[in-house]
C-alpha cells in the first residue's frame, strides 16, 4: 500500500472542484504527475499542486493507494467521488459532495462535511466524525434510483433529505437529523440514533427505517402493527413496529403487500 | 387623437391577463388611461410615463457617486468584467421577454458563467418535484372551463395575482361551468385567514410548515385508511370531509404557491401534492398547477430548458455542459458560500429580494444591475444598465403560468437610445468576441435579422 499525501497550502479564492482527488486518478502516478491533475476553481483550470503540496507516490492500483489530506479541506468539492477503491482520508472538514457516486473504497472525514455526501452512491464505506449537511446518501435531482448500496456512518448529526429514493446500503446517523428520511425510498436501512424533528418514511414504497430518539411529528399514514426486539448497529432494542407509508403505492410479495417498516423504541 | 390598442398583454404577474386595453397619446409617447387591469398592472404602465426614468448608464465612480457613462463604455466594462470574473452570476428574468432569456443565454456561455433565474428564490422547489413526480398539468382555460372544485393551498390570489379568481379559477362562467362561482367549490389551505380564505366555502388553516404531512393524511384517507385525530392542526373529521369534495368533484384544480415551495420540505410539499393528484385521478379528473408569480417567469424555464436543459441553476462553468443541482449552484446557495467574483441582476431586484448577508457577499465583488428603473439593486450595483420595459415599449414572448406562450406588444414608442434587453445583451455578447478573438455564433433567425447582407451561420 503507497500513502499519498495531500498538505493544503492556499485556500481557494472560490471553491476548488477538487474531482480528481481519488485513488482512482492518483493509481500509478508519482507525487509530481498528481500535483498536474486538473481539478476547477470556477471556469478557470487549475492544479491539484496549485493548491496541495503532495508527497509520495501513489500505488500500482487504486486498491493500493491510500490519500491522507493533512489540513481542512472546507472550500474543496468533490473529495473521493467516483471512486471504486482505495482509501481517502481529511484531517479537517470537507466540502460538497464527498464520496458521491462511489463504488467501492473508503472515504473517513474527520471534521464536518458540508451537503450531497455519498449522493447516488453504489458501494464501499464513507465515515465522517463531524456533521453532515443536507441531502446524504440522496439521489441526484430527477433521478429516482438513489442510493444503491455501500454505508455512510456520520457520528455527528445531519440535515434534511437522508436517503431519498434509496434502494439499498445503508445509512447510520449517530446523533439527530431534521427533516425527510428515506423520502421515496424503496429499498435501504437507515438508522437515526438521535431525534428527529418529523416526515420520517414519508411516500415511502419498501425499506427499513430506525429512529432511536424521538420523532417529533409522525407521519399519519404510518400504523403500529406489533413490538419486536430487533439488533440496531450491534445493540439489541425492544421496538414498536410501525408500516407505512399507507398514502403510498405498494408492490407485493407472495401475496402479501410489502410496506415499509420504522422501528421506534418500545413505549415502556 | 389619442389612440386605442386593445388585447395588451399585462407585464405584471403570471397571470399574464391579455385582454388589456391601453389609451396612448397621439405620438405614441405618453400612456392615458388603461383598462381591464389590476391596479398593480395599470400602475406597471403608468410607471413609464415617468420622466425621471434613466435613460444613459450608470457607473459608481472611485469616491463612491453614480456618473452616467455612453452605452458603449458600459457594454465594454461589461463584456470585460464578465471575461475576467472566474464564475459570474447571472440572476433575474422574472420580468423580461423570451428574447431577452435567449439573448443572456450566450453570454453566459460565452463567460462561463452561472444562470439562474427568480425560481431559485420562488417556484423553483416546483421544479425539483416535477423532476422526481411529473406535472400532471393543464391550461387555465381548462381550469376555467371544466373545475367544479379549486383548491388553494399555499397561495393568495386575491392579492399576488388580483385578476387570477376572475379569469380562471372561481368567478368566470365557463363551458361546463356555467353558473360560474355558484358551480365551484372552493377550498383553501393556508395558516392564515387571507382574502382568499375568506372567500374559500372550506378553509383548512393549517399549522405553518406541516404542509407535507397534510398531503399524506389526504392520500391515506383516499386509499381508505385511518388516520390521526389530528394531523397538521386540522381533525380528522374535516380532512375527510374535504377529500371527500375533491373525491366527488368533476374536475378539482389544486393551484398551489409559495407556502408550499418556502416553507420546510419545500420540493417535498409539491411533490406530495402531485402524487396525491395522481391519487385522485384515481376517482375523477384533477390537475395541479404552480401559481408562477411574474408574468415571464415560467419563461426562462422554457427557453434555458430548450437550450440547456435546465430551467433554472445552471452551471455553465466547464464550457463543456451544463450541471445543475440547485443547493450548489443556486444563487443564494453562491452568494452565501462566495463561490460567485460577479454577479448581473437582470429584470429583478436582488437587492430588495435576497437574503441580506447574500447581497453583502455580493457585493464584495462587482454587481451589475439591468433594469429600466431604479430599483435597490440599481442603487447598490457598480453599473447600472437601463433597458426598455418588455411588454410596455418592448414586445416579446411571453409564457403564462401554464407555460402558454403569449406574444406581448409594445404600446408606447420607447427611450431614445434605449436598447432592449436582447439588443443590450446582443451587444455585449458581440462584444465579448471581439476580446475574446472568436466569431460570434447567432441562429439563423438572428443572423438574417442582424446581418441581412451575409448567409445565416447555423
Amino acid at each position: 500500500m503507497a500513502t499519498v499525501t495531500l498538505k493544503p497550502i492556499k485556500t481557494p479564492e472560490l471553491i476548488f472542484e477538487g474531482y480528481s482527488i481519488t485513488p482512482d486518478n492518483f493509481a500509478g502516478k508519482t507525487a509530481a504527475q498528481i500535483a498536474d491533475l486538473p481539478g476547477h476553481e470556477g471556469k478557470i483550470l487549475m492544479r491539484l499542486g496549485d493548491f496541495f503540496e503532495i508527497s509520495g507516490n501513489a500505488g500500482e492500483t487504486a486498491a493500493d493507494t491510500n490519500i491522507v489530506i493533512t489540513g481542512d479541506c472546507s472550500r474543496v468539492k468533490y473529495i473521493g467521488a467516483r471512486m471504486t477503491a482505495g482509501t481517502v482520508t481529511v484531517n479537517g472538514n470537507a466540502d460538497m459532495y464527498v464520496g458521491g457516486w462511489m463504488k467501492g473504497g473508503k472515504v473517513h472525514i474527520k471534521g464536518n462535511m458540508d451537503s450531497f455526501c455519498g449522493i447516488q452512491m453504489e458501494g464501499g464505506e464513507l465515515i465522517c466524525d463531524g456533521d453532515a449537511k443536507n441531502h446524504v446518501g440522496c439521489a441526484y435531482r430527477g433521478d429516482w434510483r438513489g442510493m444503491k448500496g455501500g454505508t455512510i456512518r456520520i457520528r455527528g448529526s445531519a440535515g434534511n433529505d437522508i436517503g431519498t429514493f434509496m434502494l439499498g446500503g445503508t445509512i447510520i446517523i449517530e446523533k439527530d437529523a431534521f427533516i425527510h428520511v428515506s423520502t421515496h425510498a424503496e429499498g435501504g436501512t437507515v438508522i437515526i440514533k438521535g431525534d428527529v424533528e418529523g416526515r420520517v418514511g414519508g411516500q415511502m414504497v419498501k425499506g427499513d427505517m430506525y429512529v432511536l430518539g424521538k420523532i417529533k411529528f409522525m407521519m399519519p399514514g404510518y400504523q403500529k402493527v406489533d413490538t419486536v426486539e430487533k439488533e440496531v448497529d450491534g445493540v439489541t432494542y425492544k421496538l414498536d413496529h410501525y408500516i407505512g407509508d399507507l398514502g403510498e403505492r405498494h408492490g407485493k410479495s407472495k401475496g402479501q403487500i410489502v410496506y415499509a417498516n420504522l422501528y421506534v423504541p418500545a413505549a415502556a | 387623437m389619442p389612440k386605442l390598442i386593445k388585447g395588451v398583454g399585462c407585464p405584471y404577474c403570471g397571470s399574464s391577463c391579455d385582454d388589456i386595453e391601453v389609451l396612448v397619446s397621439d405620438d405614441e409617447t405618453k400612456i392615458l388611461e388603461v383598462h381591464n387591469a389590476c391596479i398593480i398592472g395599470t400602475n406597471l404602465f403608468h410607471h413609464a410615463n415617468d420622466p425621471t426614468r434613466p435613460k444613459l448608464p450608470r457607473m459608481r465612480q472611485p469616491d463612491g457617486s453614480m456618473k452616467e457613462v455612453t452605452y458603449p463604455e458600459a457594454i465594454d466594462w461589461m463584456a470585460k468584467t464578465m471575461l475576467k470574473a472566474k464564475k459570474p452570476l447571472i440572476y433575474g428574468f422574472g420580468s423580461t421577454n423570451c428574447e431577452g432569456m435567449s439573448a443572456v443565454a450566450r453570454i453566459a456561455e460565452k463567460a462561463g458563467a452561472v444562470l439562474d433565474n427568480c425560481a431559485t428564490i420562488c417556484h423553483g422547489p416546483s421544479f425539483l418535484a416535477i423532476f422526481d413526480n411529473g406535472y400532471p398539468s393543464c391550461t387555465l382555460g381548462e381550469a376555467k372551463n371544466r373545475a367544479d372544485v379549486v383548491v388553494f393551498w399555499g397561495c393568495n390570489p386575491m392579492h399576488a395575482h388580483p385578476r387570477h379568481t376572475s379569469r380562471y379559477s372561481i368567478f368566470p362562467r365557463g363551458y361546463f361551468t356555467q353558473k360560474g362561482q355558484m358551480q365551484r367549490t372552493v377550498l383553501c389551505i393556508d395558516p392564515r385567514e387571507t382574502d382568499t380564505a375568506k372567500l374559500a366555502d372550506h378553509h383548512l388553516m393549517i399549522d405553518q410548515g406541516h404542509d407535507y404531512e397534510l398531503f399524506d393524511a389526504f392520500r391515506t384517507v383516499l386509499r381508505g385508511f385511518d388516520i390521526p385525530e389530528t394531523v397538521a392542526g386540522i381533525p380528522r373529521e374535516k380532512i375527510k370531509e374535504a377529500a371527500e369534495i375533491m373525491k366527488k368533484a368533476k374536475f378539482c384544480m389544486i393551484f398551489f404557491g409559495m407556502g408550499c415551495t418556502h416553507t420546510d420540505g419545500r420540493n417535498h410539499n409539491i411533490d406530495a401534492a402531485i402524487s396525491l393528484t395522481r391519487d385522485l385521478n384515481e376517482h375523477t379528473k384533477c390537475s395541479i398547477m404552480a401559481m408562477r408569480g411574474h408574468y415571464n417567469i415560467a419563461g426562462p424555464g422554457q427557453v434555458w430548458s430548450w437550450q440547456f436543459g435546465f430551467p433554472y441553476c445552471i452551471d455553465l462553468t466547464k464550457g463543456s455542459h451544463a450541471h445543475m443541482n440547485p443547493g450548489e449552484t443556486s444563487s443564494v446557495d453562491l452568494a452565501m458560500r462566495d463561490e460567485v467574483d460577479c454577479f448581473v441582476n437582470v429584470g429583478t431586484d436582488a437587492g430588495a429580494h435576497f437574503p441580506i448577508q447574500a447581497v453583502q457577499h455580493l457585493k464584495k465583488h462587482p454587481f451589475i444591475a439591468i433594469d429600466p428603473n431604479f430599483c435597490m439593486a440599481s442603487e447598490i450595483a457598480d453599473l447600472h444598465i437601463p433597458v426598455r420595459i418588455a411588454g410596455v415599449d418592448e414586445p416579446g414572448v411571453v409564457y403564462r403560468m401554464d407555460n402558454v406562450p403569449i406574444q406581448f406588444r409594445a404600446v408606447i414608442k420607447g427611450l431614445p437610445g434605449v436598447p432592449s434587453d436582447e439588443e443590450l445583451f446582443d451587444m455585449v455578447y458581440e462584444r465579448m468576441c471581439e476580446l475574446t478573438n472568436t466569431q460570434p455564433v447567432w441562429l439563423a433567425a438572428k443572423a438574417d435579422r442582424k446581418y441581412p447582407e451575409s448567409p445565416a451561420v447555423i
